[in-house]
């Protein structure tokens, strides 16, 4: 056997667009590349013939849900229809391009997009959340930024479930081992355990990068006689879904029967990418530019050309190959990983080449923008591919699934926590207390995620002005001003499982809070909804119901949607996932150093809690703790969260508070002990007003998990100024206690004292005990 | 020669009178941190020159740095194939030359000069199998050398470390003769975070002009963007001291 091009050209059978007019009646594998009969008939339809095998495999992955978002895309419209003025005032870029643009003033502008690599993940922890990385950053290169952080947010199985570890050291290290390997520090993210995502990890990986206003680069193909350019690493037989279907029409069955269908990343490869594209951009030498994601080439191609102007003709023969037995609709599906496509002008193919040489990477010249409006692929010259662009990337099927609200909706949120089962024998005394808030945070969701973070470089870069623990993690964007961006990404999939509509808005709300509390203004939401398979009514609605939630709130806090990401069939057999709308929030902050931390520092600080407590403890982490789900989330007011943001904000500008942490996940008791461990200073805390004014028990103080809430330390000289600023703005504020350097504990008024050297070793030691 | 892409703007230097002192920063494909080994010379007043792995020539510069980062990847051994480049010919002859040009290695770096032949000793992968982020406490264990002289002898400071292959090995007549000599620059104080023989993490060649180390004094320069004891800020005596030498040096 030979592989060389001469004769691995003929051994294909190339089904050219003649043979294809020819034998209208050639059996194709649509069923097996993922297309239903409605959408492959709407195939032949758009084309007037049949497909060629090449124009078959780039229509089955651009018509798949992953690309063409066909199950979500009614529901997503309402991102963009509910927009007002003074949310599209700072969006130079909206949904639609690889990632969303907003402006930060002075001439600079942040890029930032969220999105799922949770089915690699599974398969192959290491590789599936390394490339998921790659992939977000390459987004953030293809709109002209220099990307500048990265975030995880991951959700696994039962933290003793012998298949978790695999996971989680797989994709722990795999983020590591790219995103350090990149030079982007990770500055925040999640890490929540439950069971139902054991056979369905969720790994979502947001990239943020910043460019100057006059960087801004959009993936289209304008200017007929323009070069189209493919570089960077080689094209592979990784990533290819349903490619041994493909591998059949080739006669030759020596070749490697499986194909791994997950990317294998190189971040040497991506690193040297990164530079040599803001090289590329800084001299002004690409006119269009898209990375290689999903769908490889036929999403390059496709999309380039129907954005641009006219139309594009590529030779495939001409794609550097990193194995030369790649048949046509191979090439046009592999999905290896760091390479990157773009639209040069012949004046400017010099200098392009100049850059490539410099770093070392590998191009090759595939053709040119043409003015047909066809999008032509040729086989050693001959035709294998002639479409309408538009219908490969724009125009695929979009369904109107059914959907309805589940039957057992209902029992479930008559399911309170309160007198449940698992209620019994509620924690009262303060033995019962102290013992409750150690278990709590040392609970798999509220422990210390330093087993982590700590494998991640949080440094590089030096413009890291927070990172996690923090509520939010900090950039600096302008040296000499300060500039910079906060963010955060947060999900509850229990409350959304709960109440879908509420859940969703719960989860910006948070977000929004967390951005807000590290003093920075929010500017812009990205969105990664991960859910269960569409075609199951139940879950249809928890998705339309989230979008629906979402969207609402996004207009009624002021945010807009940049951009973001759908990942459906997360589910195993017919057992989905929690709904989980895991939303990203960017704020900007006017100086960095003017961040808030979250822990206190200075002795004699007052303390004060923002917000009121009610008794809403379903859906919460002590309800989890107890194995009980059910009952309602707790309830939303984005007016009041946009008040205590307010609040926030201005008391971070204005010097009035040295360390605020927002109330979510395990209430005020985790708030505290948070606080107090980042840097090992305590308090005295006495809750006791706070009961009276609230009507609510110690217990519920501690554990609810009402929105809406923060706790700051004022210093003794702003407490007045602070109080009237609350006082003035009617929102409700209360002063719990005084930070106190020198006792080396947390004494909470009707609680056994918690001394933080105890504190933090319950807090620390959970996840090495799990994980080594 | 590349120039480094940088965002923002430089800070305004602090010792004006240092400015003339030009530092060479090196870039290879895959280095990380070659922006803060800049912003961190240009913070202790000096100029910050960018070298590029292929130049051939060193531009005139009065010390170099060679920063962190994953050189080539690190798929061979880390620093293997960058010892090759054509600049690192010129380093290493300048280094020993009777001019004695003065070299900081961080990191990646540091594996470059064992690379090099420059330092003595390898490192291997940390003895936990995993890469490590963390503020760690130094003690300066030699202040005589072109890098240390504006710290005091036995001075604890912080400095963040992160790496993979941070593990310091070298053979029981090397690692003798380095005590003997003085040539033991840094010692981790408190935790060994990586196996390190004599809890080593940092050296000096004979000369003290070519100094090695794993933990990353660069990313300890600014208040709010380093560790998080004291400033934050106990790197940047690296670069004051090599600053003050050659300025010092030229009076």
């Amino acid at each position: 056997m030979t592989t060389s091009a001469e004769t691995v050209g003929k051994k294909f059978n190339i089904d050219t667009v003649e043979n294809a007019a020819k034998t209208p009646d050639t059996e194709l594998p649509w069923a097996e590349l993922g297309l239903k009969q409605n959408e492959f008939d709407e195939v032949v339809k758009v084309l007037g013939r049949r497909p060629t095998g090449a124009e078959l495999a780039m229509y089955s992955v651009m018509w798949s849900e992953h690309c063409s978002y066909k199950s979500s895309k009614n529901h997503l419209r309402q991102f963009g229809e509910k927009v007002t003025e003074e949310m599209k005032k700072d969006m130079l870029v909206g949904i639609g391009e690889n990632a969303g643009v907003t402006n930060l003033g002075d001439g600079w502008a942040v890029t930032f997009k969220i999105e799922s690599h949770n089915s690699p993940s599974f398969v192959e922890p290491y590789q599936g959340a390394a490339t998921g990385i790659g992939g977000i950053v390459r987004d953030i290169i293809s709109m002209g930024a220099r990307p500048v952080a990265v975030m995880d947010p991951l959700r696994f199985g039962a933290i003793d479930h012998p298949d978790t570890a695999r996971v989680m050291h797989g994709a722990v290290a795999g983020i590591g081992g790219y995103g350090n390997s990149l030079g982007l520090p990770n500055i925040g993210g999640e890490m929540v355990f439950d069971s139902v995502y054991q056979g369905n990890p969720l790994v979502n990986a947001l990239a943020v990068g910043v460019m100057r206003h006059e960087d801004i680069r959009l993936a289209n193909a304008s200017g007929k006689g323009n070069k189209v350019v493919l570089f960077g690493a080689r094209t592979g037989g990784d990533g290819i879904g349903g490619a041994s279907v493909l591998a059949s029409e080739s006669f030759d069955d020596t070749k490697p029967s499986k194909r791994p269908a997950v990317q294998v990343g190189d971040p040497f490869a991506e690193k040297v990418l990164i530079e040599c594209c803001l090289e590329l951009f800084k001299g002004s030498l690409v006119e269009g530019i898209q990375d290689l994601g999903a769908a490889g080439i036929s999403c390059a191609t496709s999309e380039l050309a129907s954005n641009g102007d006219g139309g594009m003709q590529v030779e495939l023969t001409s794609v550097l190959l990193r194995d030369p037995t790649l048949t046509p609709g191979e090439i046009l599906m592999s999905e290896s990983q760091e390479r990157m496509m773009a639209v040069v002008t012949p004046g400017n193919i010099a200098a392009f080449e100049a850059v490539m040489d410099k770093w070392a990477v590998e191009y090759s010249w595939l053709g040119e923008v043409t003015d047909t409006g066809r999008l032509i692929i040729t086989w050693e010259g001959e035709v294998i591919v002639d479409v309408d662009p538009r219908t490969v990337a724009h125009d695929g099927p979009v369904y109107d699934r059914p959907f309805a609200r589940p039957s057992w909706q209902d029992s479930v949120q008559a399911d309170t926590f309160t007198g449940s089962v698992q209620d019994a024998g509620r924690p009262s005394t303060s033995g019962e207390l102290a013992a409750a808030i150690t278990e709590l945070i040392a609970s798999p969701n509220m422990c210390s995620k330093a087993w982590i973070t700590k494998q991640y470089d949080r440094y590089v870069g030096g413009n890291t002005a927070m990172a996690f623990p923090d509520d939010a993690g900090v950039v600096r964007v302008d040296e000499e001003t300060g500039l910079g961006v906060a963010l955060a990404t947060d999900a509850n999939g229990r409350y959304t499982y709960l109440d879908p509509y509420h859940g969703a808005q719960l989860a910006l709300a948070e977000a929004y809070r967390n951005v807000a509390t590290s003093g920075a203004v929010p500017m812009a939401v990205s969105d990664c909804l991960n859910f269960g398979s569409p075609e199951d009514p139940d879950v249809m609605w928890q998705l339309a119901e989230s979008i629906r939630g979402l969207s609402d709130a996004c207009m009624e806090l002021g945010v807009p949607v940049t951009g973001g990401n759908v990942s459906l069939y997360n589910q195993t057999g017919t057992v989905p996932i929690h709904p989980s709308p895991v939303v990203a929030v960017l704020g900007k902050l006017d100086d960095v150093a003017r961040r808030t931390p979250s822990g206190w520092k200075e002795d004699g600080q007052a303390i004060y809690l923002l917000g009121t407590t009610a008794a809403e403890l379903d859906g919460s982490e002590w309800s989890n703790l107890r194995g009980h789900l059910g009952g309602l989330p707790p309830k939303v007011d984005l007016s009041m969260e946009r008040q205590l943001g307010e609040i926030l904000i201005n008391a971070s500008r204005d010097g009035m508070i040295d360390a605020a942490h927002d109330l979510s996940e395990g209430g005020l008791a985790a708030a505290l002990v948070e606080s107090a461990l980042r840097y090992g200073v305590g308090a005295r805390i006495a809750l006791d007003e706070l009961v009276e004014r609230d009507g609510v028990d110690l217990f519920t103080a501690l554990f609810s998990e009402s929105q809406g809430r923060a706790i700051v330390s004022v210093p003794r000289s702003e407490e007045i100024r602070f109080k009237d600023m609350c006082t003035a703005r009617g929102f409700a504020h209360l002063r719990i206690g005084v930070v106190d350097a020198a006792g080396g504990k947390l004494e909470i008024n009707g609680v056994d004292e918690l001394s933080l050297d105890a504190l933090s070793e319950a807090h620390e030691a959970t996840l090495p005990k799990y994980f080594g | 020669m590349t120039e480094l892409p940088l965002i923002g703007g430089a800070p305004v230097a602090v010792e004006p009178h240092l400015l003339g002192a030009k530092i060479g920063v090196v870039t290879f494909p895959g280095t990380l941190d070659d922006r803060d080994a800049a912003r961190a010379v240009r913070l202790a007043g000096g100029t910050a020159v960018a070298l590029w792995h292929a130049d051939t020539h060193l531009a005139d510069v009065d010390a170099v740095v060679i920063p962190g980062g994953f050189s080539y990847g690190d798929y061979l051994r880390a620093g293997a194939i960058s010892r090759f480049a054509p600049l690192m010919s010129r380093i290493i002859d300048a280094a020993n030359s009777d001019a004695k040009l003065p070299v900081l290695g961080i990191c990646n770096g540091f594996q470059i000069l064992t690379e090099s032949h420059l330092l003595p000793g390898s490192m291997i992968k940390n003895d936990h199998l995993k890469f490590l982020c963390r503020d760690q406490v130094l003690r300066v264990e030699n202040n005589k050398t072109l890098w240390t002289s504006d710290y005091e002898a036995g001075e604890e400071i912080t400095v963040p470390l992160k790496n993979q292959d941070g593990q310091y090995i070298a053979d029981d007549k090397t690692l003798d003769a380095l005590e003997a000599e003085g040539r033991v620059v840094f010692r981790y104080v408190g935790w060994n975070p990586n196996g390190s023989r004599r809890d080593i993490a940092g050296i000096s060649n004979a000369a003290g002009n070519v100094v090695g180390l794993m933990p990353h004094p660069e990313h300890a320069v600014e208040p709010g963007f380093g560790p998080e004891s004291n400033a934050g800020t106990d790197g940047l005596g690296f670069f004051t001291s090599v600053l003050n030498k050659i300025v010092g040096g030229a009076q």
